[in-house]
């Protein structure tokens, strides 16, 4: 295990940021800590890096008790969601730093950072100043400048925060790409679902200060632990007493047995998709309930706004009472 | 604000902020020692003279006939030169920051140079106006007059250095969105644009209501000195101290002082009434 | 993909022309501000220049042949240089602790800081004797005593400079601080520097040009101290007269020609201060 974390709480007055948390994180892998702003994923991270001193519990890395180690003596890449670039400084003096400090060899740190600025494809920019680079970029720039120390683990706070949708997506493939080609234990943290269940190895649910669920994005999608997890990971709707995904509703013309029966109040197409809002006909049912089809399902049903329709789980679809 | 304003925005932010480690912590133990021993205990020792005396002594070198007098005379000068400048300071910063013409730069320098100028070099530029060989036939020297022109030309940067970055920061939208509504130019700068600059006028004139209470070089060879005349607050308590009557100096002093801590006091008001409306 | 991505430039918020629509209001108050800023400051000020050359450059060179007038602009010199740079010191010093700790009393510190500002130069002298005085001080005896004097001596000079101008350098470094924030310096700590380390090679650099102005203000503001240098240096011919008393000194001595030549000195030096934090600042604001 890279990262062992035991009984960390962690208390800013009155708010409880973190309680009681226990996480192993294996070596070499992509590990996301997914949850809601707010939930104590952020702390947890400068916690392991050291910017924040835990009120209780311990903390290893690679088998070293770093719990009371300051940040300069952790060995970690720390990656800031606004970059923290050395505004006067090159691209090359940023992500030669590190070596600096640790007063490497003139033609090793030279070597290195070039080997680096490659591995992020920013040669071209390695006398630039931060400020003429754009977000994506520095984003980069920053990156290479945690890997630059080769740090025992990454860890990387909301990377792509503060970028726009089609950068931030362009930059998480690429990070994925990264880490199969380096190999380093990375930890992320991220508010964007689709992002963890993406790039990463393993999620970490945490919210309200706790660890919801541990797991693979596929565990996590489909056998959420509690409602909370369910809910943070999709798309979720009420179909009778049960909490299930509205593409896991199938949906009858026809009469069927143990189904919830309601009429159709709205139907929506969006792209390939199209959305049913149905109002069970049962009044102790007062959610209308969501169903999200495939163009083909949906016309080959014969149904339209008006219709009445009977609504059961898919086989094998996951629901929680 | 920006960083030419007074004040410290960057208080304002204490997130990140750090307790004590032990560097910090012997950095502050440092600090404040320097800080004492430079400003808080000198300043101590004259209060304490001053009181040492009693209520009595006090009170009575204060109203002595020719330090009423002064005093009087200096809050005087100060209250109106402090009016004066709410108007001429906020015009100047007005046209400084939304005027454009030629030489509006240079303007912009002119302002700097009553803070920067030595304040002896300040009388003595005044007086070659002002004084007896004034080319404009303006003669105010050796008179109360000399005391409100001094005032005025030393005091000229605060308010204009207060208004002009808030001025600059000032939303145009807010101004085009209050037109768009119907209202005329005079009363969106009225309802608008003044409240907005407020904060850093009320700073303005508290600072520059302070400078002239304790204003001396500039006033040396402007004014005479005259007493019951021309003679400010601040050359009593020289006179006192060549007189060798400390407690008196110190009483005048005293009295300077608290009109001190009081703009303190109301800068540090008006500044956190405005970090909590941004 | 991601290669082909354009380095936009620094996204700089689109500064509109703030025109005023020019209406009769506008040229009146132009006019006004331009006539109060020329019969208050420009006039008089050009008067000093001219006073001084009306003999060509005899008053400056008469001026450097005087063994005193020499000896206190020397003087006036290393206490300004002196108090500058304590005042930097501590300056930034304080400033760190200001935005980067916590502490009880840290509101009243930061409100205490712009005392100077607000406080009679005759008030900062008359303090410093009372307690530095060697005759009847609080400490002025004791110091004395161990063959310290400060009062009427160059270090109660330096003291009433530093005073005066202590807010300077904080009044510049404080708001840049909060603004660079903390996470640089954090980064070079995940890095591997040492609290040292992230001062010198992270934290300085980015106030850098803070200090620079705050150095050039306190430095014009030392030069030109008067009032509270009266009060601590005793006045004395060619010891402890800096060149602001002896502006006064010539003119009460009728060596009006010597009182201007004097002032026209400090007047350059402080205006060429402010010409130059005004360049600073418009370079740093362009970028």
């Amino acid at each position: 295990m890279s990262i062992e974390i035991q009984g960390v709480g962690k208390r800013f007055g009155d708010f409880v940021a973190l309680e009681n948390i226990d996480l192993s994180i294996p070596t070499g892998q992509l590990t996301a800590l997914l949850g809601p702003s707010g939930g104590g994923k952020s702390t947890l991270l400068r916690i392991i890096a050291g910017l924040e001193n835990a009120d209780e519990g311990t903390v290893e890395i690679e088998g070293v008790n770093a719990t009371q180690l300051p940040p300069q003596k952790r060995n970690v890449g720390f990656v800031f969601q606004h970059y923290a670039a050395f505004k006067h400084m090159t691209v090359a003096k940023n992500v030669a730093f590190g070596l600096e400090i640790r007063k490497r060899p003139k033609h090793e740190i030279k070597a290195k950072v070039a080997e680096l600025l490659e591995l992020v494809h920013l040669s071209q920019f390695a006398d630039r100043l931060p400020s003429q680079l754009s977000g994506g970029q520095r984003q980069r720039m920053a990156l290479a400048r945690a890997l630059a120390i080769e740090p025992s683990v990454l860890l990387l706070d909301e990377p792509f925060g503060a970028l726009d949708a089609k950068v931030r997506k362009e930059l998480r493939d690429w990070l994925r790409r990264l880490h199969d080609e380096v190999h380093v234990t990375t930890v992320f943290v991220t508010h964007d679902q689709e992002e963890a269940l993406e790039v990463s190895d393993s999620i970490v649910v945490i919210n309200e200060g706790r660890i919801e669920q541990i797991g693979s994005p596929d565990d996590l999608y489909d056998r959420p632990a509690n409602e909370f997890v369910l809910s943070f990971l999709g798309p979720v709707t009420q179909l009778g007493d049960r909490s299930i995904r509205p593409h896991d509703i199938a949906v009858s013309p026809i009469e069927i047995s143990s189904a919830v029966e309601g009429r159709i109040t709205r139907w929506t197409r969006v792209g390939f998709e199209v959305r049913l809002e149905v109002t069970p006909t049962d009044p102790r049912f007062e959610d209308r309930v969501l169903v999200s089809l495939t163009r083909a399902e949906a016309s080959g049903l014969g149904v339209g706004e008006g219709s009445l329709v009977w609504l059961r789980p898919m086989d094998g679809a996951l629901t929680l009472v | 604000m920006s960083t030419t304003t007074t004040g410290w925005p960057g208080l304002s932010r204490p997130a990140g902020s750090v307790t004590l480690t032990r560097t910090s912590g012997i950095g502050l133990g440092l600090t404040m020692t320097w800080f004492s021993l430079l400003v808080l205990i000198p300043l101590a020792a004259v209060i304490v003279t001053a009181t040492e005396g009693g209520w009595t002594n006090f009170w009575s070198a204060i109203t002595n006939e020719q330090t009423s007098r002064a005093i009087v005379l200096t809050l005087l000068a100060a209250t109106a030169v402090t009016v004066v400048n709410v108007f001429m300071g906020t015009a100047i910063a007005w046209v400084l920051v939304r005027d454009r013409f030629w030489g509006r730069s240079a303007l912009d320098v002119l302002i700097d140079i009553p803070f920067a100028l030595p304040t002896i070099v300040a009388g003595l530029v005044l007086l070659s106006l002002y004084g007896n060989d004034s080319p404009l036939g303006i003669n105010v020297a050796n008179t109360s007059w000399s005391v409100y022109l001094a005032f005025l030309f030393v005091t000229l940067p605060f308010i204009v250095r207060m208004v002009q970055p808030v001025l600059e920061s000032l939303d145009l939208d807010i101004e085009e969105a209050a037109a768009s509504l119907g209202a005329s130019r005079f009363t969106t700068f009225r309802r608008i644009i003044l409240p907005s600059l407020a904060p850093a006028i009320a700073a303005g004139a508290t600072l520059s209501f302070a400078r002239g209470v304790g204003e001396y070089g500039s006033l040396v060879l402007l004014s005479g000195n005259l007493p019951f005349e021309s003679e400010v607050a601040s050359v009593r308590i020289l006179g006192a101290i060549e007189n060798d009557n400390p407690a008196a100096a110190a009483s005048v002093a005293t009295l300077l002082l608290v009109v001190s801590l009081l703009v303190i006091v109301a800068l540090d008001v008006i500044q956190r009434r405005v970090a909590r409306r941004d | 993909m991601i290669d082909t991505i354009v380095a936009p430039p620094e996204p700089s918020a689109p500064t509109r022309q703030r025109r005023a629509r020019k209406g009769p209001v506008t040229y009146l108050v132009r006019l006004l501000v331009v006539a109060y800023l020329f019969l208050l400051v420009a006039w008089p000020v050009s008067l000093v220049v001219t006073h001084t050359f009306e003999n060509g450059l005899d008053a400056l060179r008469t001026l450097f042949e005087d063994p005193d007038i020499v000896h206190a602009m020397r003087l006036t010199v290393v206490a300004a240089v002196v108090a500058t740079v304590i005042n930097t010191v501590f300056g930034v010093s304080v400033s760190l602790l200001l935005v980067r700790t916590e502490f009880p009393g840290k509101r009243v510190l930061s409100a205490l800081l712009d005392l100077p500002l607000a406080i009679s130069p005759i008030v900062v002298g008359l303090a410093l004797v009372l307690v530095y005085g060697g005759r009847g001080g609080w400490f002025g005896p004791t110091l004395e005593s161990w063959g310290l004097q400060i009062i009427f001596s160059t270090p109660g000079i330096i003291l009433a400079t530093a005073f005066v101008a202590l807010p300077l350098v904080i009044r510049e470094v404080v708001p840049v601080l909060g603004e660079v924030g903390i996470e640089q310096e954090q980064a070079a700590q995940s890095l591997g520097a040492n609290g040292w380390q992230t001062f010198w090679r992270i934290t300085l650099p980015g106030i850098r040009w803070a200090i620079v102005y705050g150095v050039v203000l306190t430095l014009a503001r030392s030069l030109g101290e008067f009032g509270a240098v009266k009060v601590v240096s005793g006045n004395i011919l060619g010891e402890t007269r800096t060149a602001t008393l002896a502006v006064e000194e010539s003119y009460l001595n009728f060596n009006q020609e010597g009182a201007y030549a004097i002032a026209f000195l400090l007047a350059s030096v402080s205006v060429a201060c402010i010409i130059v934090v005004s360049i600073l600042r418009a370079r740093a604001a362009g970028h």
